[in-house]
């Protein structure tokens, strides 16, 4: 007897009715599958070179040739926002995927544990959060140096406390839960139990908060690339394209800023729609 | 009631105390040498062991911790090597105007988001829902600082309505005779009226591009909770008994919807003083943000230090002003107690 007999949902018919009950869903898969495709062919995709400079053309207006125009020293906009689509998106994804794996063990530990462990992965959680996490990204970069690894350091560490207060949340609900009891009566040490029992329950809440976390991680990105941490020019990035395009905007050159400015929103748009949607499919009670 | 006032206040001093420790760590004790950096690139080895002896970084890390709260007690924050100040005095010349744009900023957002949150609720699945959860889901999805670019060449290149960013004052003007620090309540003490519109004229571009930053957390915030309070009991009775729409929209449901907004207020303010940096290099706003921004770039880094500590600080006091806020607005708080 499957389960269509029982008239139950399957999950290729929930997958449907996500889908159709909301279109903005098919438009955040679009766009997320487009990023992930520039970021991944973007040097063969960009017409030219994105490090070419050429002082005749410079700040030319969009036009067929340069779609998106050209920036002070006459690069190509159009491949520069391309090509900038992979650093950003591997610092965003770096970023996140450090957070994640650091902030749900520790959470997920000390949720399942409790007792002091618990508590001092609480203060540095909640000390953490004691400030406003940009700043203290800033911080963070001043104090370690201005590199690209420090950007993902840095963004992963105020991203931390998240993972860390979700995990342990999750853990301990289910602490003492009957499947986590009978796992220890069958001989499992405590950590046996968290890693391959407690712990892949804690996966769907999480990728929910992953994907939200991608868009946030790659605005914190930018941002500090856009106060000039981290990203030093040549290196084509949306945050200092943005920062590098600033002053023209006064004077009217407006497609030096607003196209990586424009493709980063999208990025942040795409991440965003689809942690919704994430959520929609694995739990739509959490929807606000 | 004094009680639990007093207790929120001790429950704020673990996270001054984590404040304070992480802003020694990041001084002190990370990779690299801290007296090169306070140094300056262009100093001699003899001056950074000058350096080194003079602000006691040989010393043992307990000891420079000790010294390092005893100076700050002092407020004594070092000193910046670009401008040669006191790192004390110039935070506190430039925070009115910080505090000034984060202000407006959030009396902005909150004007705008508390309304589109409520009617959002009231008229749940209608265009004006959608229309909040678009512009909810864009705002933040939008970089500020992009938002601040567009607002400018929009508003200030092609249209002409707003004057052009080049910080808190036209330069025709100048400040008003300093009370507060804020201009735009200096300029009323002072009652002049042209120099009050001018600062309000600068004071609109930038403040706007913050509160759309945060318009998102307050009005999904507002209408979630106007949902949950809706279809309570004491609406339904309300209801029943023949009052009116609007009276039970603002004296009960809202009243009652506006606690969870109170607590996401911290979050609020998390946002604002980080996209305070951000705004005040696209606008060129004379605050603390940029000061920070231009020391980091000079490789100056007392006065980056003192930046990321009195943001802590500064978060630490507003969360726990809401804490207390919360505690006078929520009758049962008392109660439970």
């Amino acid at each position: 007897m499957s389960a269509v007999m029982l008239g139950q949902p399957t999950r290729m018919s929930h997958l449907r009715h996500v889908v159709t009950d909301n279109p903005v869903t098919l438009v955040a898969a679009a766009l997320f599958v487009l990023i992930v495709v520039v970021a991944l062919f973007g040097p063969w995709l960009a017409p030219f070179d994105p490090m070419a400079s050429d002082t005749s053309q410079a700040l030319a207006a969009p036009s067929r040739l340069h779609p998106f125009g050209t920036d002070s020293l006459g690069r190509d906009l159009l491949s520069r926002c391309i090509v900038a689509a992979r650093l950003d998106l591997l610092l965003a994804v770096s970023a996140v995927a450090l957070s994640f794996v650091i902030g749900a063990t520790l959470g997920a530990a000390a949720g399942f544990f409790g007792g002091w462990f618990d508590r001092i992965v609480s203060r540095v959680a909640d000390t953490i959060m004691a400030f406003p996490l940009f700043v203290l990204a800033m911080g963070i970069i001043a104090a370690l140096g201005n590199t690209l690894a420090n950007i993902v350091i840095a963004t992963a560490i105020i991203n931390l406390p998240f993972y860390i207060r979700l995990a342990r949340a999750e853990a301990n609900v289910r602490r003492s839960a009957g499947f986590v009891e009978s796992a220890r009566l069958a001989g499992n040490s405590e950590w046996s139990v968290l890693m391959r029992h407690v712990f892949p329950n804690l996966l769907p809440p999480m990728a929910v908060q992953v994907s939200l976390n991608m868009g946030w991680a790659m605005l914190n990105a930018a941002g500090l690339s856009f106060i000039g941490l981290g990203v030093r020019p040549p290196t084509p990035e949306w945050g200092i394209m943005v920062a590098e395009g600033a002053q023209y905007i006064v004077s009217g050159e407006w497609w030096v800023a607003l196209f990586p400015g424009a493709c980063l929103m999208l990025a942040v748009f795409a991440f965003n729609l689809l942690g919704d949607a994430l959520r929609d499919l694995l739990d739509p009670r959490m929807r606000t | 009631m004094i009680r639990l006032a007093l207790l929120r206040i001790l429950g704020a001093l673990p996270n001054l105390i984590g404040v304070i420790v992480i802003t020694f760590l990041l001084t002190r004790a990370l990779p690299g040498d801290p007296a090169a950096y306070f140094a300056g690139q262009s100093a001699s080895s003899e001056a950074v062991e000058q350096i080194r002896s003079k602000l006691g970084l040989d010393r043992p890390m307990p000891e420079q911790f000790v010294a390092y709260v005893r100076d700050l007690a002092q407020g004594n924050l070092g000193e910046s090597l670009s401008t040669g100040q006191s790192v004390a005095t110039e935070i506190a010349s430039r925070l009115p105007a910080s505090l000034e744009l984060t202000l407006v900023a959030l009396l902005l957002a909150v004007s705008i988001a508390l309304p589109l949150g409520v009617m959002a609720a009231v008229r749940k699945g209608s265009w004006i829902d959608q229309f909040a959860r678009l512009v909810t889901t864009a705002g933040v999805s939008l970089p500020v600082f992009f938002t601040g670019l567009l607002l400018t060449w929009l508003l200030y290149f092609k249209l002409g309505w707003a004057p052009s960013p080049i910080g808190r004052l036209d330069p025709s003007f100048s400040p008003p005779a300093q009370v507060t620090g804020l201009y735009l309540i200096d300029a009323l003490i002072a009652r002049d009226l042209p120099l009050w519109w001018a600062s309000v004229k600068q004071l609109a571009l930038p403040a706007v591009t913050m509160a759309l930053f945060v318009l998102a957390p307050i009005a999904r915030m507002t209408r979630a909770s106007m949902l949950a309070v809706l279809s309570s009991d004491f609406v339904r009775t309300a209801r029943a008994l023949g009052l009116r729409g609007p009276t039970v929209l603002v004296r009960y449901a809202l009243r009652n919807a506006l606690l969870p907004v109170v607590t996401t207020l911290g979050m609020v303010f998390s946002f604002l003083l980080g996209s305070n940096v951000l705004v005040e290099k696209v606008f060129a706003w004379p605050g603390i943000g940029s000061f920070a921004i231009e020391s980091l770039t000079a490789a100056d880094y007392a006065p980056v230090q003192g930046f990321v500590l009195t943001m802590g600080l500064l978060y630490v006091l507003l969360n726990l002003a809401i804490d207390l806020a919360y505690l006078l607005i929520d009758p049962r708080v008392a109660l439970e107690a």
